[in-house]
């Protein structure tokens, strides 16, 4: 589009390095500019790892803790409830949670590091719901069920392991974040187990 | 195939809206004097610290918290928080001294080649309107931080308005808001200062080069490279090809291109301000005190003042010039004129030489003496009074407004010689 | 090149006013020498921060995992040797007087010292911590001639011990502390060091990044220069 008489390889070698120079100058000053979303302290600081006391919880009962402005759900399954997963497989989605919704040290039978503890996000996968815990009357949605989680938005029924049934609208089985145990009552939320 | 693609595309857009037909009037076949030489560098300094002032204002109001209670710790915050927080915020603040620094340079430069001159008065006028509004803008800029040399910067000069006869206390009120300098106050300098005037200065600048583009550009030696049509041999024209809307009206002579010519060029101008630019700004953010001032780093407080306030540097000269008047009203008015003063000066300038190079000693002495009273003033409004300062401010006073009255007395049957035909080489 | 020359001054004239005249304290101070890049200097001067200061000032704008991470100190020993109160480690560093509570007991509440080197100046902030002397007439027992009339106690007497002035304003050196004038010298310098570090934590990179930004734009300076002169031949 210029009109200019001659061109010659200088020419263009200095339009071209100056180009390409510039251009990474432009890249280089486009870096704070991104880097300003990401985070910040203060976010960080606000979603610190949170410390779960999980000495107290009865058999059977939820406790719900706030990690990063999301409901954390902490169940301390009785036996019979962990022996009871394997009996429905064949009515889930993802009965051996294949799906990357869990951390590789939960990607196991009962998706928790402790059988006796699910540790989920108490975020339903549809559409982020928070799933009521239906402790001893689940069978009113699942026959044959005693225990599971119901969310009130679309119907979608998950089961004490978080993991999906089918023929609802949720995709994937709830998600369990990060977590590992400090001592026999104290978990950590945020933290992986092995990371800290 | 690329090639093809990009010139179908380009066909197609061409046929809805005249993009490359924009860009060739105004850039690619816009016709410059061939002997622009630094001054001109300003321009397009401007107008690239006027993107920096917007993108890293627009990144800063991400974080910024507009309201009393969380200004000046939302500043810390990104200033320390905020990953690259800091940078952004040195930006935007060296940013606006660097503004100033380059307009005046480029205001200069108007005033050394006597580009104020006919044809170019609006033009000059537009110039001035972003000048003034560029002022307004980082006045209203400076409170936001909320530190106490904002709160107190911002208390003297809203007490301006309060020498206005009869309506002048209530309209300081109003301004504020309040009754005194508050969260109310603050929002609405934030409003003006992010959206309203923004805006303004944008299409100021927009209304400045169209302005500009219609008349043409001046050069150093003030000789017109536009000359009446057929008037030329036709082995004199430029060698290059301009738009058909100059050359339809005019034979052009001593022209190059905008593009590639002073594109590289301004791309030259660019590294090497960048280079003072950035230098300032990553060890110097606080520009010795004169940038960033020292008592702003206290949260703005009422009952406090600083033990010297003083406005920013760029607004030296014209607090100088109100402070040496030893009455209220007078001082502001005086101060106002200094401004209408520069908005009058083309028809202060009744000489029909523009350029510096060949008018007389005299204009040359006038133009030297202004831009060194021009500084003196400025130095002053950023030191404390004292007797021996007001005697300098009030002499240095007298230089910027004798500068025009005498241009119009001298310039009316001015001694000047001999201006080429063409620009020489 | 006159013309170049002249362009020159004259830009230069305009800034100079920032450059030269460059605001100072009006008290005469001696210079701190502190270094910011050593750290065991910033560890010991938050040490002193945090057992001398922190009681009445806080750092209300500063973290706590900010201050380690800068400082190199890990995160948990950082948790547990630095912070007394139970706070999270990416708490501010604050105490919990009330301003009500302060300005109750020292007349005036004590100001928050994020930024009070850059308020102040790391050398004023030197000064002001050894010029301490005795005057019963003040509340604490003490005046300060870098800072007249301080409402503060000298609460590092018991390291400096405390000096006397004499009638031309001359202090007699500190008698009863347990430090030697030179040790002490250490702390306050220490002291400084650390203030200045948390008026603004990230100094040393924005130093840092400038010279590689500095050297990347006289690169790309000689580059568009021959790319200038390269296009120019077309017009001269």
């Amino acid at each position: 589009m210029s009109n200019v008489p001659v061109n010659n390889g200088r020419r263009r070698f200095l339009t071209a390095a100056t180009a390409v120079v510039g251009g990474a100058g432009v890249v280089g000053a486009a870096v704070p500019f991104i880097a300003s979303w990401n985070p910040s302290a203060r976010a960080k600081a606000a979603g610190a790892p949170v410390e779960v006391n999980v000495g107290k919880i009865q058999p059977g009962q939820l406790i719900r803790a706030e990690w990063r402005g999301k409901p954390v759900y902490v169940v301390r399954r009785t036996e019979k409830t962990v022996n009871d997963l394997a009996k429905h497989d064949d009515q889930l989605r993802d009965p051996n949670s294949e799906a990357a919704q869990q951390p590789g040290y939960a990607t196991n039978a009962y998706r928790s590091i402790k059988p006796e503890f699910l540790v989920a996000l108490g975020v339903c996968t549809h559409l982020g719901c928070a799933p009521t815990h239906h402790n001893g009357d689940f069978d009113q949605f699942v026959d044959g069920v005693e225990n599971g989680f119901f969310c009130p938005c679309h119907g979608s029924k998950f089961d004490m392991a978080g993991r999906v049934f089918q023929g609802v609208p949720a995709p994937l089985n709830l998600m369990v974040p990060e977590h590992s145990f400090i001592n026999d009552d104290t978990l950590l939320v945020g933290v992986g187990q092995g990371e800290a | 195939m690329l090639m093809k693609l990009f010139t179908d595309f380009m066909g197609w857009i061409d046929k809805r809206l005249p993009v490359t037909e924009a860009w060739n009037k105004h850039v690619g076949q816009y016709p410059a004097p061939k002997n622009f030489n630094f001054w001109y560098f300003f321009g397009s300094l401007a107008m690239l610290v006027l993107v920096n002032q917007i993108l890293t204002g627009i990144w800063l109001t991400m974080n910024y918290e507009p309201s009393g209670d969380g200004a000046f710790a939302s500043i810390e915050y990104i200033m320390r928080d905020v990953d690259y927080g800091w940078l952004l915020r040195y930006m935007h603040s060296t940013g606006a001294s660097a503004f100033f620094v380059v307009v005046y340079l480029h205001m200069m430069r108007g005033l050394m080649y006597g580009s104020y001159q006919k044809p170019r008065e609006l033009l000059w006028i537009f110039g001035m309107l972003i000048y003034l509004v560029l002022m307004a803008e980082a006045f209203m800029g400076y409170l936001l931080p909320w530190g106490n040399m904002s709160f107190w910067g911002a208390q003297v000069i809203i007490s301006l308005f309060g020498a206005i006869p009869i309506i002048g206390e209530d309209l300081t009120i109003w301004i504020k808001g309040d009754y005194v300098i508050s969260g109310a106050t603050l929002n609405r300098f934030f409003a003006l200062h992010v959206i309203a005037l923004p805006l303004v200065l944008v299409i100021l600048v927009f209304l400045h080069i169209l302005a500009l583009h219609e008349v043409g550009s001046n050069n150093p030696e003030g000789v017109d490279t536009k000359k009446p049509k057929g008037s030329v041999k036709p082995e004199e024209l430029s060698k290059f090809k301009f738009h058909e809307s100059y050359t339809k009206k005019y034979d052009i002579v001593d022209s190059i291109p905008f593009h590639p010519y002073y594109s590289v060029k301004d791309i030259m101008g660019v590294a090497g301000f960048l280079i003072l630019f950035c230098w300032v700004m990553f060890f110097f953010p606080e520009g010795g005190g004169y940038f960033i001032e020292a008592p702003n780093f206290t949260p703005a407080n009422g009952l406090k003042t600083p033990e010297h306030i003083a406005p920013v540097w760029y607004f030296g000269p014209f607090y100088t010039i109100l402070r040496v008047v030893p009455d209220k009203l007078g001082g502001m008015l005086l101060m106002f004129a200094a401004i209408g003063m520069l908005f009058a000066l083309p028809w202060f300038d009744r000489g029909t030489v523009k350029s510096v190079r060949f008018r007389s000693k005299w204009h040359l002495a006038n133009l030297v003496q202004f831009a060194i009273c021009f500084v003196i003033l400025g130095v002053l409004g950023t030191m404390p009074a004292s007797p021996t300062a007001n005697l300098i401010g009030v002499i240095a006073s007298f230089g910027y407004f004798g500068f025009f009255i005498a241009l119009w007395f001298y310039s009316k049957n001015e001694h000047t010689k001999p201006v080429p035909e063409r620009i020489s080489h | 090149m006159k013309k170049l020359i002249l362009a020159f001054a004259l830009s230069i004239a305009v800034l100079a006013p920032a450059a030269v005249f460059a605001a100072g304290p009006s008290v005469p101070v001696d210079k701190a020498h502190n270094d910011l890049s050593d750290k065991e200097s910033l560890k010991r001067g938050f040490e002193t921060y945090i057992n001398y200061c922190l009681g009445c000032h806080q750092l209300q704008y500063q973290r706590y995992n900010r201050t380690f991470a800068d400082l190199g100190i890990e995160e948990a020993d950082g948790v547990a040797n630095y912070m007394y109160t139970g706070e999270k480690a990416g708490d501010h560093i604050t105490n919990t007087m009330s301003e009500k509570d302060a300005a109750k007991w020292f007349g005036t509440a004590p100001p928050d010292l994020t930024l009070i080197a850059r308020l102040k100046s790391p050398d004023y902030i030197y000064t002001y911590l050894r010029t301490f002397y005795v005057d019963e007439s003040r509340p604490f027992g003490v005046n300060n001639t870098t800072f007249k009339d301080v409402g503060m106690p000298h609460v590092l007497q018991d390291l400096q011990g405390v000096s006397t002035i004499d009638e031309n304003g001359n202090l007699t050196p500190a008698m009863g502390g347990s430090l030697t004038a030179e040790e002490y010298d250490v702390v306050v310098r220490d002291l400084t060091n650390f203030l200045e570090y948390v008026g603004e934590p990230n100094k040393l990179e924005r130093k840092a990044i400038g010279y590689w930004v500095l050297a990347f734009l006289f690169f790309f300076f000689i580059l568009s220069y021959f790319l200038k002169k390269e296009y120019w031949k077309d017009v001269h």
